[in-house]
């Protein structure tokens, strides 16, 4: 089945979103390494985030490129799930989220790759690999901090019941990506046997649903874009 | 073939030791006449050198003699560390960086760059930039950089 231009959206949101998240550890990380490994990962998903949008303006064919996409639209035009928008928090939060999202990107991606647009295709398949390298790293994260002290292991389930909820945004099938619910199961097999290793407790089931694929967001994106898009809205056109 | 000898020339911006075509990211060259079209891949898609290496690749080549070049950007097959030439990997490693194991053979200890010990450990999955890792050696000590296989 084709992919809508408004799925890819949605692909390039969600590296663009988490991308900047992460770039807001520069300086800030824990260790040196992990300073250095959270701004590699956040340059990966904003070299993936310039594919899809690039990509993502070519197929709706209204003359956007990924510039103009990343820097002049508006809360309500972005389609990232909400799970990404939420601000840093501790480390554990910053490091459960990831894992969350990571396996995501591991079985969407590969998916995709086989999707029957080549260019879709051919930047899962890129991004797939990078994806499988930061999910090593966010799942071994994970077991250190859940199996580690008794405050590492109280802060990353802390983070997990506050994440568990907002995942189900991703499988949340609907008219532009209708394969949505298909993806929990091969993303259970990956998360489940990582928080048995981290000893962490998958919380009870809740039917809340976050909307943020669909243009509605948490009170946290309209601050992120400001920072973001600052640069491009007060000085139009702006090189150097 | 004149533009890939030219290219063959060209030092990565972030690796010197080794050129953009050891490096495998030069995927094609059409040479027609006085114009050139070279086809070239990112390692990573967040790459910060890929801008630059293109523009080097247009001065270099309009230098060699070529009117016209263009320079564009391939995705699929994605990139892999596989494709380093056999004789950079040698040069990487008297530059101080492990060169790469193949990606889909059984992984074998790393070793260190300067005394060629496999006791190593890694230190982190991320390095100083996107295509390495960060190790240290066990036995003399120091710490080097893993060009990740990919």
């Amino acid at each position: 089945m084709a992919t809508k231009p408004e799925f890819v959206l949605r692909l390039g949101d969600n590296a663009l979103i988490l991308g900047q998240r992460l770039a807001e550890w520069l300086g800030h990380g824990p260790a040196l390494e992990e300073d250095i490994a959270l701004a590699n990962v956040s340059l990966d998903l904003i070299g993936q985030a310039r594919l899809w949008l690039a990509c993502a303006g070519r197929l709706e064919g209204q003359g956007r490129d990924e510039d103009r996409l990343a820097m002049l639209r508006a809360q309500h035009e972005f389609r990232n799930c909400t799970m990404l928008e939420l601000p840093n928090g501790d480390y554990a939060l910053t490091v459960v989220r990831r894992m969350l999202f990571d396996a995501y990107q591991c079985v969407l991606l590969a998916r995709l790759a086989q999707a029957p647009e080549d260019e879709v295709a051919a930047i899962a398949a890129k991004s797939r690999k990078e994806a499988d390298y930061h999910w090593r790293h966010s799942a071994d994260w994970t077991v250190r901090l859940g199996d580690g002290t008794e405050e590492s292991h109280r802060r990353a389930q802390a983070a997990l019941d506050q994440l568990w909820d907002y995942t189900h945004e991703l499988f949340a099938s609907d008219e532009v990506d209708p394969d949505a619910a298909g993806l929990r199961e091969p993303w259970l097999a990956l998360v489940e046997p990582v928080l048995a290793q981290a000893t962490l407790a998958i919380p009870a089931p809740s039917r809340f649903l976050s909307t943020g694929k669909r243009g509605v967001h948490s009170e946290h994106l309209g601050h992120l874009l400001a920072e973001m898009q600052i640069l491009p809205r007060s000085h139009p056109g702006a090189q150097w | 073939m004149k533009a890939w000898d030219v290219l063959a020339r060209i030092p990565d911006p972030e690796i010197p030791a080794i050129s953009i075509t050891e490096l495998g990211i030069v995927r094609s060259i059409a040479e027609r006449g006085a114009a050139v079209e070279v086809a070239i891949t990112p390692t990573y898609s967040g790459c910060p050198a890929m801008r630059m290496i293109e523009e080097e690749i247009v001065g270099e080549l309009k230098s060699a003699g070529f009117a016209e070049v263009t320079v564009r950007t391939v995705l699929a097959p994605a990139w892999t560390s596989d494709w380093i030439a056999p004789g950079a990997r040698d040069r990487l490693k008297a530059y101080g960086i492990a060169p790469p194991g193949r990606v889909h053979l059984f992984p074998k200890a790393v070793s260190c760059p300067r005394c060629d010990s496999a006791r190593t450990e890694r230190v982190s999955e991320f390095g100083s930039t996107a295509c390495k890792a960060h190790y240290r050696c066990l036995e003399c000590l120091e710490p080097f950089d893993y060009f990740k296989p990919l």
